[in-house]
C-alpha cells in the first residue's frame, strides 16, 4: 500500500487509499467532536440514572427520582380540578337564569362556551351558531323542540332522532310522494299551498285552485304533527310552516323536495361525550345566543 | 437486450412470463371474491407484457462482446436516473396538490381517490421509494462500480432489482388509489406487494454482495459502507414491520402480526429506521461519492467518516420510541428513544461537517458551480434537520411539536433540502458522465433549479414552523377559568395562510424538477453535444485479483 502523499492544501496526509479518483485526508477527528460524543454520552447516563430507562426482565430500572409521569399527570389534573370547582360547582348547582344573572359566571360561560361549541357544535351550527341547510340557527329564538333552558338541555343531552340513546327526541316527516301516499299532482298542490303560508307574494301568483286543493290534502295529512293552524308542535319537533324560518328551504323545489322525500334530521347525544358542567355550559351558552336577538 | 448474455435474454423472458402468469392468476383469484386484487393481477399482467413487447424484439439482436467485462455496465443507471425524475415530478405534483387541497378543502372535487388520506400516501411514497429509491438503486449501480473497480456480475439482475422494484411503487400507488391500505405510515402496500418487495431487494442485496466481492480495491470505500447498511437494514425493518396475515389468498385484505402498543413500537422502529437507513444512510452513500467527486478534494478525514457511520448505525436503531412520547408505550422505552437521539446527534453532525470540510479549498467552485452547490447546501440541511430531530426528540419539546405541523417541517427540510438537493447534484453530476457529454444542456438553467429548490424549501420549512409551533401554542392555551381557550376549528384558521404559503413553497420546488427533467432530456436526446470522456479511466481488461 502506498504511504499517503501530502495534500497541500490542509496540509494533511491522505490515507494512501483511492477510488475512482477520490482519495481521502486521514485528518485526526477534532477535538470537540469528542467532547460533544462524551457530553451527549454523559447526559444520557445520567438521564438513565434519574429517569425510568433500562428493561430488566418483567420489571425496569425506576430512577432515582422515582417520576411516574401517568401518577404526575393524573394529580395534576386533580388539582386543576380543584381549582376549576370554584365556577364549575356554582354553574353545576345554579339554574339556568340564575347563571345568566351573574356576570362572573357569566364571563366563564361565555370563553368555555364558545370553545365547547366549536370543538362539538359548530361542525354542524356553524361558527356563530346560524345554522345551515338542515340545521337550525340557534340564534333567532325559534326553536323546533323549544327554547326553555330544560328544553335545551334536553336536547343537548339526548338529541334528535340519535339511535344512542332511548331518551332521544324523535320525529320524523315521512316521505308522501317517494312512498306513494300521495300522487306527484297533490305532492305540488302541498307545496303550493305550504309557501302560500308564509309567503304571501308568491301566492298571488299560485293558482287558487292549487292552494285550495293543497289546503284540503294538508288537512287530511299533516295536520297530525303540524296543526290545523300549520304553527307546528314542539313536542313533535314538526316546524311552524307559516314563519319564514326554514331549516331546508322555503322555495318551491325545495319544499317539494321535503314533501316528496321526507325528512329526519339527526343530532348527536352528548350526554355520553361531554360531562355534566360542559352540558350545562354549552346550555347556558346557546340560551344566551338567542338572548341578544 | 443487446447488453444481455442468450442466457440472460431467455430467463429474462422466463420471469416476464412468470410475473404475467402471477398477474392473471391474481386477478382469477381476486375476481372470485369480487376483490380489489383483481385489478392488481391485471396491473401486474399488463406491466409483464408490455416489457415483454419491448424486450421480444432485441431476443434476435447481436450477443454482447465477450470483451463487455472491460467496461461499467451502466444501462439500468441511466433507465434509474430517468425514472427517478419522472417519480420526482408526479410525486411532487401530488405532494403540492395535497399541500392545496389542506388549505382548500374542496380541491378533492368529490372523488374517493382524491381524498386526502389517498393522495398524501400516493405523494409520500412517489417521493420516498419512488423517487429517492430509483435514485439510490441507480447511483448505487453507479458508485459500487467505480468504487470497486469491477463491473456488475451479470446483466440480468440489475433490471431484474430496478424495474421490480418499480412495479412494487406502481402497485403501491395504484392500491391507495383504490384504498388498499395495512394503514402503517410508509408501508402501507398490502401483503403480496411486500413479499414481491422482498424478493426483489434480496436480489438487490446478493447483486451488491457478489459485486464487492469482485472488487479489485483492497478497501471497501465509504460510500459502500452507507448504501450496504441501507439495503441490509430496509430488508430487516420491511420484513419485520409487514408480518401480516392475509385474510384469503384471494384478497388484499390482511392483518399485522402486531396489535396495540407494540405494533406501534414495531412501526416506529421501522418508521424512523426507515428514515435512518433509507432517506439517510443511502443518501450519505451518495453524498460520499458524488461531492468529493464533483469537489475533486480527498474526504476531509477518513477517521470522522468512520466514526460518523458506526455511531449512525448503532444510535439510529434506538431512537424509534422517541415518535410515541407521551402515548401508552412505557415511559422506560421514551426515556431510551430520547436520550439515544441526543447522541445521535453527533455523529449525524460528524458526517455533515465532513461534507462541508472536504469543500474547504473548493469553496470557489461551490460558488460558480449550481451541481456542487446543490449538494453542498444538501449537506447544511442535513445538519440542520439532524439537530431539528434530535432536539424535536427531547420529551419536552415533543409535547408542543408533536402532531403539529413542525414535524411536517421537519420531515421537508430532510426530503426536500437534504434527500431531494442530494439527488438532483448527485443526478446533475452523473448525467453527463453517462451519457458521454461534456457537461449538462444549459448550467443557467441547473442555477435556476438550484434557486427554485433553495426558495421552495425555505419558504416550506418557515411555514411549517410558524404554523406548526402556533398550532402547539393554541392546544395548550389556558384561559382564566383554567380551560383551553381554542377550538380546534380556530387553530385551523390561523394554520390558513401557513398552507397556502407552503403550497407556494411546494410549487417552487415542483417547478425546479421540471426544469431539471428538461434539462436533463436536452442533454441525453441522441443529437446533443457528444464528448468523448467519461469520468473514468477504463477497467483493466483482464480480471485482476484484488491487491
Amino acid at each position: 500500500m502506498a504511504i499517503g502523499e501530502r495534500d497541500p492544501h490542509s496540509g494533511h496526509l491522505t490515507t494512501g487509499h483511492e477510488w475512482n479518483g477520490i482519495k481521502e485526508l486521514n485528518t485526526p477527528v477534532p477535538r470537540a467532536v469528542w467532547f460533544f460524543l462524551i457530553l451527549t454520552v454523559l447526559f444520557s447516563i445520567g438521564w438513565w440514572i434519574l429517569m425510568p430507562a433500562w428493561p430488566l426482565g418483567k420489571t425496569y430500572t425506576k430512577g432515582l427520582l422515582e417520576r411516574d409521569e401517568r401518577q404526575l399527570v393524573n394529580e395534576r389534573l386533580e388539582r386543576e380540578r380543584m381549582k376549576r370547582s370554584d365556577w364549575t360547582s356554582p354553574i353545576l348547582a345554579r339554574s339556568a337564569q340564575a347563571i345568566l344573572a351573574d356576570p362572573v359566571l357569566m364571563n366563564a360561560v361565555r370563553e368555555d362556551g364558545a370553545r365547547l361549541f366549536g370543538d362539538n357544535c359548530a361542525a354542524c351550527h356553524g361558527m356563530s351558531a346560524r345554522g345551515g341547510m338542515g340545521f337550525p340557527d340557534l340564534t333567532d329564538n325559534d326553536w323546533l323542540w323549544g327554547g326553555s333552558a330544560d328544553d335545551i338541555a334536553r336536547t343537548i343531552d339526548f338529541g334528535v332522532n340519535s339511535s344512542k340513546s332511548p331518551y332521544s327526541h324523535r320525529s320524523q316527516m315521512l316521505a308522501f310522494g317517494r312512498d306513494g301516499i300521495l300522487d306527484n299532482d297533490a305532492v305540488i298542490a302541498v307545496a303550493t299551498y305550504v309557501r302560500s303560508l308564509s309567503d304571501a307574494t308568491s301566492a298571488r301568483g299560485d293558482s287558487p285552485q292549487a292552494v285550495a286543493t293543497g289546503r284540503t290534502i294538508f288537512a287530511e295529512n299533516c295536520t297530525s304533527c303540524h296543526g290545523a293552524d300549520a304553527k307546528g308542535n314542539r313536542e313533535l319537533g314538526a316546524p311552524d310552516l307559516t314563519d319564514t324560518t326554514w331549516l331546508y328551504g322555503g322555495d318551491l323545489q325545495t319544499v317539494y323536495t321535503t314533501i316528496n322525500e321526507g325528512r329526519q334530521g339527526e343530532m348527536p347525544a352528548w350526554e355520553m361525550r361531554l360531562n355534566p358542567v360542559e352540558r350545562k355550559i354549552l346550555t347556558v351558552y346557546v340560551l344566551n345566543l338567542g338572548r341578544h336577538r | 437486450m443487446s447488453g444481455l448474455t442468450l442466457n440472460e435474454r431467455q430467463t429474462g423472458i422466463a420471469i416476464l412470463i412468470a410475473v404475467i402468469a402471477t398477474g392473471i392468476v391474481m386477478a382469477a383469484a381476486g375476481a372470485s371474491r369480487a376483490d380489489v386484487l383483481e385489478v392488481h393481477g391485471y396491473i401486474v399482467a399488463l406491466v409483464g407484457l408490455a416489457l415483454l413487447w419491448l424486450v421480444l424484439p432485441g431476443y434476435f439482436a447481436p450477443l454482447p462482446k465477450n470483451d463487455r467485462t472491460a467496461s461499467y455496465y451502466d444501462d439500468p443507471t441511466r433507465a434509474g436516473v430517468i425514472l427517478a425524475m419522472i417519480w420526482a415530478v408526479l410525486a411532487m405534483m401530488v405532494g403540492d396538490w395535497v399541500a392545496w387541497l389542506l388549505a382548500y378543502p374542496q380541491m378533492t372535487f368529490d372523488f374517493a381517490w382524491a381524498s386526502f388520506g389517498r393522495l398524501r400516501p400516493v405523494h409520500t411514497t412517489g417521493v420516498i421509494f419512488g423517487f429517492g429509491g430509483n435514485a439510490l438503486i441507480a447511483t448505487s449501480f453507479h458508485v459500487m462500480q467505480r468504487t470497486s473497480r469491477a463491473r456488475l456480475p451479470d446483466q440480468l439482475s440489475p433490471w431484474f432489482v430496478l424495474l421490480g422494484y418499480n412495479l412494487f411503487c406502481v402497485l403501491a400507488i395504484s392500491g391507495y388509489l383504490m384504498g388498499i391500505t395495512q394503514s402503517k405510515e410508509y408501508a402501507e402496500p398490502e401483503w403480496y406487494a411486500d413479499i414481491w418487495l422482498v424478493i426483489v431487494w434480496v436480489t438487490y442485496l446478493v447483486l451488491y454482495l457478489r459485486t464487492l466481492m469482485r472488487r479489485k480495491e483492497p478497501h471497501i470505500y465509504v460510500a459502500n459502507w452507507y448504501y450496504m447498511a441501507f439495503i441490509l437494514v430496509v430488508a430487516m425493518l420491511h420484513i419485520v414491520n409487514n408480518l401480516a396475515v392475509p385474510v384469503s389468498l384471494a384478497g388484499a385484505k390482511s392483518y399485522s402480526l402486531f396489535s396495540g402498543v407494540q405494533d406501534a413500537m414495531v412501526q416506529w422502529w421501522y418508521g424512523h429506521n426507515a428514515v435512518a437507513f433509507f432517506l439517510t444512510a443511502g443518501f450519505l452513500g451518495m453524498m460520499y461519492y458524488f461531492l468529493p467527486k464533483r469537489a475533486e478534494r480527498p474526504i476531509f478525514s477518513y477517521r470522522m467518516s468512520i466514526i460518523g457511520f458506526w455511531g449512525i448505525t448503532f444510535f439510529y436503531m434506538w431512537a424509534g420510541s422517541h415518535h410515541l412520547h407521551y402515548t401508552a408505550l412505557p415511559q422506560w422505552v421514551q426515556t431510551l428513544g430520547m436520550t439515544f437521539s441526543v447522541m445521535l446527534l453527533v455523529p449525524s453532525w460528524i458526517a455533515a461537517a465532513n461534507a462541508l470540510l472536504t469543500l474547504n479549498g473548493a469553496w470557489d467552485r461551490v460558488r460558480d458551480d449550481a451541481t456542487l452547490r446543490f449538494m453542498m447546501m444538501a449537506a447544511v440541511f442535513y445538519g440542520l434537520s439532524t439537530f431539528e430531530g434530535s432536539f424535536m426528540a427531547i420529551r419536552a419539546v415533543n409535547s408542543l411539536s408533536h402532531y403539529t405541523d413542525w414535524t411536517i417541517g421537519h420531515v421537508h427540510a430532510g426530503a426536500m433540502g437534504w434527500v431531494a438537493l442530494i439527488t438532483f447534484g448527485s443526478i446533475y453530476a452523473l448525467v453527463p458522465w453517462l451519457w458521454k457529454r461534456e457537461r449538462m444542456y444549459s448550467p443557467a438553467l441547473v442555477e435556476a433549479h438550484f434557486w427554485l429548490a433553495l426558495a421552495g424549501t425555505l419558504i416550506y420549512v418557515f411555514a411549517m414552523w410558524n404554523s406548526g409551533i402556533l398550532q402547539g401554542l393554541m392546544w395548550r392555551t389556558y384561559n382564566d377559568s383554567g380551560m383551553l381557550t381554542y377550538s380546534f376549528i380556530e387553530t385551523m384558521e390561523a394554520m390558513h395562510p401557513y398552507y397556502v404559503a407552503r403550497a407556494i413553497g411546494g410549487l417552487c420546488f415542483l417547478t425546479g424538477a421540471v426544469i431539471g427533467c428538461y434539462n436533463i432530456w436536452m442533454t441525453i436526446k441522441p443529437s446533443s453535444l457528444a464528448s468523448s470522456t467519461g469520468d473514468e479511466a477504463p477497467l483493466p481488461s483482464q480480471l485482476q485479483p484484488a491487491e
